[in-house]
């Protein structure tokens, strides 16, 4: 799970993290008293809040120009926002739909000395957090990792025991920090582990993290995702959660337990197990078609979690053929047959569909399809049946 | 004719009086499984299912019963600690089956087992059978056939596809080994090539990776200066957008690195015949596989 710039730059200061001063705003009806709070004629940034990077050189629908912009006074910042504000942002991270912007965010504007990257993730190879540091802050990561791999600094964090002095000592002193400055990159550093390790983040991304001309350390930007398994922990976090930067039909999906990823194609499927569910979509494409989505039932669905899926894909308008693909093992054939024909009762099917089942009692599940009426087509294996919906696909095109 | 598991094993069943958890012990014992206890705590001293012993703690389970493995069928919240009680008690092969366990406590849990002896499957997994001789997890036993090739994976479902094309081919398993989609997982891709390329009573291996990480990769590094068995791959999620997690929390591709293209290109050098489709997993390996 994701959350905005401003919600994770709240949870930075409770933990320490120094964070600009900023207000975020919903309606333009706030504008006035958020400014408020904020000094005449300093210059003010203002910010679009969506879960997306590459939001300062991006573009709105409508052409302006760039969702973070400086305003030289609050006049300045309430007519930036104004724009922005419903407006829909289009970053390389959003596609081309881009995302409408709900939310903006003013901050104090600072003074830039240097510009720092900082991140903390979980490693795989290590299976532990580790904390990377760069002293080239504000430009793409892994464009620095490739070019001058030198300039980064990892650190490996032991779970068992957390964060160390000598560790913040490490990171602070590879990003050339003395002085005072050291002392509070140290603490940040600090305050920032914690909150990585106690809120289960995934990712927490400070990009960039500056010194400013004053000399004080500064998260100026802040990106945090959680692990989703690890949310009933934390109703907290939880409550962060902005639906309307997700899929409708994701969320749809969500409610029955069922793993949807909305994509770009037009030939649907739905499969139990998430290995063989990917798996299908190559094969599509692998055969000329260009996969709807990904979906995985699961190991244990009812013919509810069926009928629900069968809504979901046909929702997609793009959505021209579908294929289902089972390997029934713990999940039997003739359940899942039984979850179509009743999803046929509840959905109008007047697409292509193509079904494969195998395993645990395939031959009742192909004896219930057949029996049932519904327009369908057998296919016996995965190569089989994805050869099928693509040529079906094809001819109802033309 | 196996790796870890066969008929000596004595497996222990932690979370046996689950719904979950005691079905799948059900199946197994109907497999010829010998499922010699349970762990429930606050249901020590009852009986599951006319004969298996349930017992409070690990520890109990050890002592009274001499369990060599266990499977760990326990609510997600709860999963990482019936591991770390495994551990513990010094079980030497634990096989976790829970889908959903925190990232950070399998670092926990990581961390525990660096300084064990055990040997742990898993995360979120189908477990690990030895065809005919032992099931431990949720796999449908009667795809598996006893034979001569070793089979590991990332993901179940996929893993079944790829044992029922070898046994309808009239190839036979000597043990699946199911690693788990987690991105912190017990035994990894490498591990699992070690075993099968020590084990006597296997011939060739059809190894399943997926988008994520870079275990097949290193896997592959391995293979390359180590194998002589012949090895067929399969790499899912060519066509996933990157960025996302496809259902397994560790399947997801960040920045350039957990590419599908990466790991087949790493696999190819290694002289691994890679599967074009899902549907070429047995045909690749009998491309080089001659038994």
């Amino acid at each position: 799970m994701n959350i905005h710039e401003y919600q994770a730059k709240e949870l930075f200061a409770a933990y320490g993290v120094p964070v600009s001063k900023g207000v975020a705003v919903q309606s333009q009806d706030a504008f006035d008293e958020a400014l408020n709070s904020f000094p005449e004629n300093e210059t003010i940034v203002v910010k679009s809040q969506i879960h997306a990077g590459g939001r300062g050189k991006g573009t709105f629908t409508d052409g302006f120009q760039g969702g973070v912009k400086l305003a030289s006074n609050k006049a300045e910042a309430k007519e930036v926002a104004a724009k922005m504000l419903g407006n829909t942002l289009v970053t390389h991270q959003t596609g081309p739909v881009g995302r409408k912007v709900q939310t903006i965010y003013f901050t104090e504007a600072a003074s830039i000395a240097h510009e720092y990257y900082l991140a903390i993730l979980m490693d795989r190879d290590t299976s532990k957090p580790v904390i990377i540091a760069s002293t080239e802050g504000g430009v793409d990561i892994e464009q620095v990792a490739e070019n001058t791999p030198e300039k980064i600094t990892k650190v490996f964090v032991d779970p068992a025991l957390g964060i160390q002095a000598y560790q913040m000592r490490q990171v602070a002193f590879g990003l050339g920090f003395s002085g005072q400055a050291f002392k509070d990159m140290s603490k940040a550093l600090d305050g920032l582990y914690k909150f990585f390790w106690e809120k289960d983040a995934s990712m927490v991304e400070v990009n960039p993290l500056i010194l400013t001309e004053e000399g004080n350390v500064l998260a100026l930007d802040a990106k945090v995702g959680f692990d989703d398994n690890a949310l009933f922990r934390h109703p907290d976090i939880v409550a962060l959660r902005d639906l309307s930067e997700e899929d409708d039909k994701e969320i749809e999906a969500s409610k029955f337990n069922l793993n949807y990823i909305a994509l770009d194609g037009n030939i649907a499927c739905l499969v139990n197990g998430a290995g063989l569910a990917m798996s299908t979509m190559d094969i599509i494409k692998h055969f000329g078609g260009e996969p709807a989505n990904f979906l995985d039932v699961g190991g244990g669905a009812n013919a509810e979690q069926v009928t629900a899926a069968f809504k979901i894909i046909l929702s997609d308008p793009n959505v021209q053929g579908i294929l289902v693909n089972i390997f029934g093992g713990i999940m039997k054939c003739d359940i899942v047959a039984e979850g179509i024909i009743e999803a046929a009762k509840n959905v109008e099917i007047t697409i292509p569909l193509v079904v494969r089942l195998e395993g645990t009692n395939v031959n009742l599940g192909k004896k219930l399809l057949d029996e049932s009426g519904l327009n369908l087509t057998s296919a016996d294996s995965l190569s089989d049946a994805a050869e099928k919906i693509v040529n079906l696909v094809k001819q109802s095109e033309s | 004719m196996s790796v870890l598991v066969d008929k000596n094993t004595r497996l222990l069943v932690q979370g046996i009086t689950g719904r979950f958890g005691g079905f799948h012990a059900g199946l197994s014992i109907d497999y010829g499984t010998t499922v010699a206890a349970g762990v429930t705590p606050g249901k020590g001293g009852t009986i599951w299912g006319e004969k298996v012993p349930v017992f409070n703690t690990v520890k109990d389970a050890v002592e009274n019963e001499g369990v060599n493995a266990t499977a760990i069928f326990v609510p997600p919240p709860f999963a990482a600690d019936s591991i770390l009680e495994a551990i513990d008690a010094e079980v030497p092969l634990i096989v976790a089956i829970t889908e959903g366990i925190p990232v950070r406590d399998m670092a926990e849990v990581k961390a525990a087992l660096k300084n064990s002896s055990c040997r742990l499957i898993g995360p979120n997994c189908p477990g690990i059978i030895t065809p005919e001789q032992c099931r431990i997890g949720i796999m449908p036993g009667y795809i598996h056939k006893p034979g001569r090739v070793g089979v590991l994976s990332r993901s179940g479902t996929l893993t079944y596809e790829a044992v029922w094309q070898l046994t309808v081919r009239g190839l036979g398993q000597s043990t699946c080994i199911g690693i788990g989609g987690d991105p912190i997982n017990g035994t990894s891709h490498l591990d699992a090539i070690k075993l099968f390329n020590e084990d006597p009573d296997t011939d060739a291996v059809i190894m399943i990776g997926e988008i994520g990480g870079s275990a097949e990769e290193e896997a592959a590094a391995y293979i390359k200066d180590n194998v002589k068995k012949p090895i067929a791959a399969f790499i899912a999620g060519t066509t996933a957008p990157p960025g996302r997690r496809m259902g397994h929390a560790g399947a997801i591709v960040s920045g350039n690195s957990g590419t599908a293209e990466g790991k087949i290109t790493a696999l190819k050098a290694a002289g691994i015949e890679v599967a074009e489709t899902p549907s070429d997993m047995a045909d690749a390996l009998l491309r080089i596989y001659h038994p």
